[in-house]
């Protein structure tokens, strides 16, 4: 038992791999927040009035809000007037396209193993790369407009697209919906756009690859997604950030809108830094991401992979309306030395013959703390609603934990909801029988974490499935020795 | 190739080999017998170096190296396997996924290149045929949902795949009917060569008539009290292992 506990003591101790940062000149705003500085990020943006209105109603809703402290999370106060709302790096001139991109840019992404350039001519992925507070580069927007389909920075679906914005900005994520998303809502710097025309199949994957590299600065963006009737889209989202002492705040908003027969995948792979082996630093990630199957026999699937963040909390949703919609939730969390994690799902089902599927994997190791939290709800004109929901917990060692959350909350007699949950170790009997067949510790718990991670990381696109296995080892190597 | 000298080993404070002395040489199968509890999986387990098992004395060489001084996963390498009494299952881990690995990090111990995915394949293929498995087996996860039967013939075929040159069978009859016995029997008789050696630890005689041991050694109360040939287990068969006890328990008193 001991020797068990040491094995996997031992196996926590990897050092974050993209703790870097770079030094480079910053247009930055004055730390702080309050009613000039939203005018100065809303200027600095050249945001039409009807957005600087938007932001300032956000503003004073936030106001008068308070932090809300339900989470099984715990972690110091921030202090929202300590940092900084907006850092972009200076450029003497906008880039009409990534070859007037500042070149040193486009080293940090390829440092990172994202190459715009390359991926330019090579790989079927389209990417907006945001740095800190902006979008510096998004890839394949010609190809992807023969089709129609708009892919670019939410900066520029502002000024190129007001009327999408305007009708779908906050329409799945209210301004008021919960304190962060307020905050978000007003002081949100840039993010991605998406929009699928009708009836159009998105032929490559549009990914967002999000870096933190200012220190005290927030990160506050916004995605939306928007399918028309009967297209489809599969979108990828990846983020790091710098190894610093002090704790960074991560609040983005993520909206998807789905109309009729329309159907969007989407992915995250969310490695931001995750403080030391003591606890200092990291990333707290307090997301709000939803999406609203809007028509009828539309899909929505969210598939993420967490092993970052000193605080990860949220719980990417989905709200079927349309009749026949479906929603989906797989998720892998991994905790490892003092990150904690509560993270989860809302189901809520409103069509008729919705039907929605969550499969959690939660993987706990060192000290940490791993929370399922989740909820489905069923609303009376909702019949013959199904949801079917698994939540497994993995540990490593005895001094972490696994707690699970389930809601459930059915006001229609004809709606068939199961939960499955389990609870299982890593045994040392697993181990040993890896070895023996000469298998070493760490490469055996790579195998053991991954296969038991796989009915999730099958639901990953193939490129991002093999950087998740690999994640995967190598937040947990160290852990057993 | 193997010698074991004086061992002895204890678990949790708890004395369970108390002095074995055994040599095992290239080309020999050896059977170790003995009543429940005598230290026979024990002996399997500190020879495949199982953490819970503290060696407290004494000594074991293989191929000349002190095999107590490597890591379970450099014996492996070196060419000991453990043919287990109970294969622990791995879910979402197919046994393909998982011997792929096991063989490329063996012959990466070995200064080998690691096999492709073609070559890998064409490997298994021919030695699936030794133990009678079926594909779709190997394509499951490892163990997960196996029959008794299933589980002890993959050992036996992950065995054929890693070519070990000791293969410990610890109880590997047991819970085998007639068929899979005859059939995982024939998949180590097939295997068994002038180089590599084999260990059959089992409490019956019944696998011995299909796996033909030179040499049958008695183990009781942590020590071999006895050893012989073939004949010795046809013995212990008719007249069970009582007289032993009472003779071993004689020369101690």
């Amino acid at each position: 038992m001991s020797k068990d506990n040491q094995i996997l003591e031992e196996f926590t101790s990897k050092e974050y791999e993209h703790g870097w940062s770079v030094n480079y000149e910053a247009d930055e705003a004055p730390i702080g927040l309050n009613e000039e500085i939203i005018r100065w990020i809303s200027a600095k943006k050249e945001e039409p009035q009807w957005l600087l209105d938007w932001r300032l109603k956000a503003f004073r809703a936030w106001e008068k809000m308070t932090e809300p402290e339900w989470a099984n999370v715990h972690y110091p106060k921030i202090d929202l007037q300590k940092l900084r709302y907006y850092s972009a790096p200076k450029q003497s001139k906008k880039p009409k396209n990534l070859d007037e991109v500042d070149p040193e840019l486009l080293q940090i992404y390829e440092r990172l193993g994202i190459s715009l350039n390359e991926q330019k001519r090579l790989q079927g992925i389209a990417v907006d790369a945001v740095l800190d507070s902006v979008s510096v580069g998004t890839t394949f927007k010609e190809t992807l407009g023969k089709l129609g389909i708009i892919f670019c920075s939410f900066s520029e679906a502002v000024h190129n697209h007001p009327e999408l914005v305007k009708k779908y900005l906050g329409s799945v994520v209210p301004m008021t919906d919960n304190y962060y998303a307020a905050l978000n809502s007003a002081v949100f710097s840039d993010g991605s756009f998406c929009y699928i025309p009708k009836g159009v199949r998105c032929p490559m994957e549009l990914s967002t690859y999000f870096r933190i590299n200012a220190a005290n600065t927030g990160q506050f963006e916004r995605t939306l997604i928007v399918a028309d009737e009967g297209s489809y889209c599969s979108y990828l989202e990846g983020c790091t950030a710098p190894q610093r002492d002090e704790n960074q705040l991560h609040a983005a908003v993520v909206e998807i809108f789905a109309a009729k027969d329309a159907e969007v995948k989407y992915s995250t792979v969310q490695n931001w830094f995750p403080g030391d082996k003591e606890g200092k630093g990291g990333i707290f990630n307090f997301v709000t991401k939803r999406g609203i199957c809007f028509g009828d026999n539309s899909k929505i699937s969210w598939t993420q992979v967490e092993t970052g963040s000193a605080v990860t909390w949220k719980y990417p949703s989905c709200i079927l309306k349309g009749d026949n919609s479906i929603g989906e939730f797989y998720s892998v969390a991994v905790t490892n030395n003092y990150q904690q994690a509560d993270t989860g799902t809302k189901m809520i089902h409103i069509g008729k013959n919705t039907k929605s599927r969550i499969v959690s994997k939660g993987i706990s190791a060192g000290k940490s703390q791993n929370s399922y939290r989740g909820q489905v709800q069923v609303m009376k004109r909702a019949h013959n609603a199904r949801n079917f929901s698994q939540c497994d917990s993995l540990l490593m060692g005895s001094k972490c934990g696994a707690h699970t959350f389930p809601y459930i909350d059915i006001q229609n007699s004809t709606a068939k909801v199961e939960h499955e949950a389990t609870t299982s170790k890593i045994g040392e009997d697993q181990l040993f029988y890896c070895n023996q067949r000469g298998i070493a510790t760490e490469d055996a718990v790579a195998l053991i974490v991954n296969g038991y991670a796989k009915e999730v990381l099958n639901q990953l696109p193939m490129e991002f499935a093999v950087e998740a296995q690999k994640l995967l080892a190598l937040t947990l190597e160290g852990s057993v020795g | 190739m193997l010698s074991i000298k004086n061992l002895h080993a204890s678990v949790e404070g708890t004395p369970i080999l108390k002095g074995i002395n055994l040599e095992v040489k290239a080309g020999e199968v050896h059977a170790i017998m003995g009543p429940n509890g005598s230290g026979k999986s024990t002996l399997a387990s500190v020879l495949a170096g199982r953490e819970e098992y503290e060696v407290t004395e004494g000594e074991v060489s293989f191929k000349s190296k002190d095999l107590l001084d490597l890591s379970p996963e450099d014996r492996a390498r070196e060419g000991v396997f453990l043919a287990f009494q109970y294969p622990v299952e791995i879910p979402g881990v197919s046994s393909t996924n998982f011997l792929r690995t096991a063989v490329n990090q063996v012959r990466e111990y070995r200064g080998l290149e690691p096999l492709d995915a073609v070559k890998f394949l064409s490997l298994m293929k021919e030695k699936m045929k030794l133990v009678e498995i079926d594909q779709k087996l190997l394509s499951r996860s490892l163990n997960e949902g196996f029959s008794g039967g299933e589980k002890k013939r993959n050992e036996i075929f992950q065995m054929a795949m890693l070519e070990p040159t000791l293969s410990i069978l610890d109880e590997t009859d047991s819970g085998l009917d007639i068929d899979a016995l005859r059939i995982v029997s024939n998949g180590v008789n097939q295997l068994k060569s002038d180089n590599n050696a084999t260990i059959v630890v089992t409490h019956y005689q019944r696998l011995l008539d299909y796996i033909v041991p030179d040499f049958v050694h008695v183990l009781y109360n942590g020590k071999i009290v006895k050893s012989g040939t073939k004949e010795l287990a046809m013995e212990l068969e008719e007249k069970g292992y009582d007289w032993i006890k009472e003779e071993a328990d004689k020369a101690t008193v």
